[in-house]
């Protein structure tokens, strides 16, 4: 089947919300209905075809072409179905995502995933501060399902995160896993300052020495049973989650933030 | 019906509906995955006095098990739901979390969910951690040897336990060479627990008894030392010995594939081996709902 394409005309100078066009919104609808439906810009609304070429009609794979960063809130809420966006996406990609996956060919804005509750968001390119993390003013972060980055993510990823997993290839950036309740961050590359900070539980896996807050303390190195198991669950996926190469189940521990709970976990790879 | 000289009686076992479940041990070498399995599954020869029936099913290879190292693939029957998870909590506390470099996974993906790990983490007293891998949750339960990881829940589903048959055999070594013949083959049912000691009973039961306190006692008719004094012996002067194997499985198939394996292993030693019949403990229907005749299973 042909997937629905929304092809971009020109860019706007205003900001777009993007939240009515998910799957399950434009199920029942007619091209013609989808044509006409209106889109916040800036302070104006739009009709779709008028920032859109429309075409295809399989509504549960959705094609985003020309996408540039001020199309915000793609997938929001997304309840079922498939989104490929082709070029950058705009701020609060996948919010609030509760089922189905969306892909981004190039970067995401930011608090890109945030407060997902199931699903898969991938993110080929570069991802902007607060990835997965909560709202600002909201008490929890992703509550499930996982965030791939193939780049780098900006500041405070994870913040206040609750359940889910969310994998980067690249490097995070400051206050990277801040304020996590639960759940798992795991960064290839590196981290900035003050990582974890605030954390109450879950764990924050690196593949590199982090630069650390004193209120971690060291707990020495050990050989985790679960690893293994948390590596497996990767396998499907198109990255070096998926190498058996980069996974390892020997760690140095440090429990943090002891200004917190302190039943949270960052675990460095012992290289042998 | 006879096979290479052993009479099968036409008769059938009784069994009766049982709740069932599966774990899985792992541990750093099979050595100590097969010990904690061990004590997983001592004392569980009967639900009459055990509480719970258990046994072994199978050695896991690291490939088959959740953490890619090498398991031991054990199962436990009760009569009821609550009596089959607490044996399996209190079993799993004592004799898995206590064994070195263990951990412990759920063996039935579906049924309904009894904990395995989940009321354990209290152990971890505020220090357990959980994951969710792959929508299952683990608990990371501190330990002096590093980590016990325990998975949450299992599945319990209903299953059948006590199918049984006797080998009747001209001497003691015969009945035992044979039921061991059997067992070995009945091992490689899936799926199936032999759960008295070797897979093999002496002491067959009949239900009641002339002590008022006892629910089962000696059963007479196939006790050998017995044949002119009690008044119902099922023996001809020339057996000696009689020896039971009961299985219990998880559906009446398996029990069935289970019974036909055995028995053929018997049957194969043959009465030049002193093998005279096969039998079976039944009831007169009245205990369980699940009848399997030897006649038509070896057919």
């Amino acid at each position: 089947m042909s997937a629905l394409t929304f092809t971009l005309k020109t860019r706007p100078d205003q900001r777009v919300d993007m939240s009515p066009l998910v799957c399950h919104s434009l199920e029942k609808l007619e091209l013609t209905d989808i044509a006409a439906l209106k889109l916040q810009c800036g302070k104006r609304k739009v009709r779709v075809d008028e920032l859109f070429t429309i075409s295809g009609y399989d509504n549960k794979h959705i094609i985003i072409k020309n996408s540039f960063a001020k199309l915000d809130y793609i997938g929001k809420d997304l309840d079922g179905g498939m989104i490929y966006v082709e070029g950058d996406a705009g701020a609060y990609c996948g919010m609030g995502m509760k089922k189905g996956a969306i892909k981004v060919f190039g970067n995401a804005g930011i608090y890109a995933g945030c407060e997902m509750k199931k699903g898969q968001l991938e993110i080929e390119g570069n991802v902007g501060d607060f990835l997965g993390g909560a709202l600002a003013g909201n008490k929890m972060g992703l509550k499930g399902g996982l965030i791939l980055v193939k780049g780098n993510a900006g500041d405070r990823v994870g913040d206040h995160l609750r359940r889910g997993t969310i994998l980067i290839e690249g490097s995070a950036g400051d206050y990277c896993g801040s304020r996590m309740i639960a759940g798992t961050i795991a960064v290839m590359g590196y981290t900035g300052k003050f990582l974890g900070h605030g954390m109450r539980r879950g764990t924050i896996l690196l593949w590199n020495e982090p630069k650390l807050s004193a209120s971690f303390n060291d707990c020495g190195s050990h050989t985790l049973a679960f690893l293994p198991m948390l590596f497996n669950s990767f396998s499907q996926l198109h990255s070096p989650f998926a190498n058996n190469e980069n996974a390892f189940n020997r760690v140095q521990r440090y429990a943090g933030d002891m200004s917190e709970i302190g039943r949270g976990e960052i675990l460095v790879r012992i290289v042998n | 019906m006879i096979i290479n000289g052993v009479t099968i009686d036409a008769t059938f076992a009784e069994a009766f509906p049982m709740k069932g479940t599966r774990a899985i041990i792992t541990a750093q070498n099979e050595k100590w995955a097969m010990i904690a399995a061990q004590a997983m599954t001592g004392f569980a020869t009967s639900v009459i006095a055990c509480g719970c029936e258990a046994g072994i099913e199978r050695v896991l290879t690291p490939d088959e098990t959740p953490d890619g190292r090498p398991g031991v693939a054990i199962m436990i029957f009760a009569m009821g739901g609550k009596g089959l998870a607490k044996q399996l909590e209190t079993r799993a506390g004592q004799c898995v979390l206590t064994s070195p470099t263990s951990a412990l996974f759920a063996g039935i993906d579906g049924g309904i969910r009894i904990p395995l790990g989940k009321n354990l983490r209290y152990f971890g007293d505020g220090f357990q951690t959980s994951k969710v891998i792959s929508g299952k949750r683990y608990w990371r339960i501190p330990v002096m040897d590093g980590e016990f990881l325990a998975e949450a829940t299992t599945g319990q589903v209903d299953a059948i336990g006590g199918g049984n048959f006797l080998v009747l055999a001209q001497s003691q070594p015969q009945a035992l060479a044979a039921c061991e013949a059997a067992i070995e083959e009945m091992k490689k049912i899936p799926n199936v627990i032999m759960p008295f000691p070797g897979g093999v009973v002496r002491s067959g039961s009949k239900v009641g008894s002339k002590y008022k306190t006892l629910g089962a006692s000696t059963n007479d008719a196939f006790c050998p030392t017995l044949k002119g004094s009690t008044k119902k012996t099922d023996l001809s002067p020339d057996i000696e010995s009689v020896m039971e194997i009961v299985i219990d499985g998880l559906t009446k198939n398996d029990i069935d594939k289970a019974m036909r394996v055995g028995i053929q292993a018997v049957c194969d030693l043959g009465s030049e081996n002193g093998i005279m019949r096969i039998s079976a403990g039944n009831y007169g229907g009245k205990l369980g709902p699940f009848h399997f005749h030897l006649q038509e299973i070896m057919a």
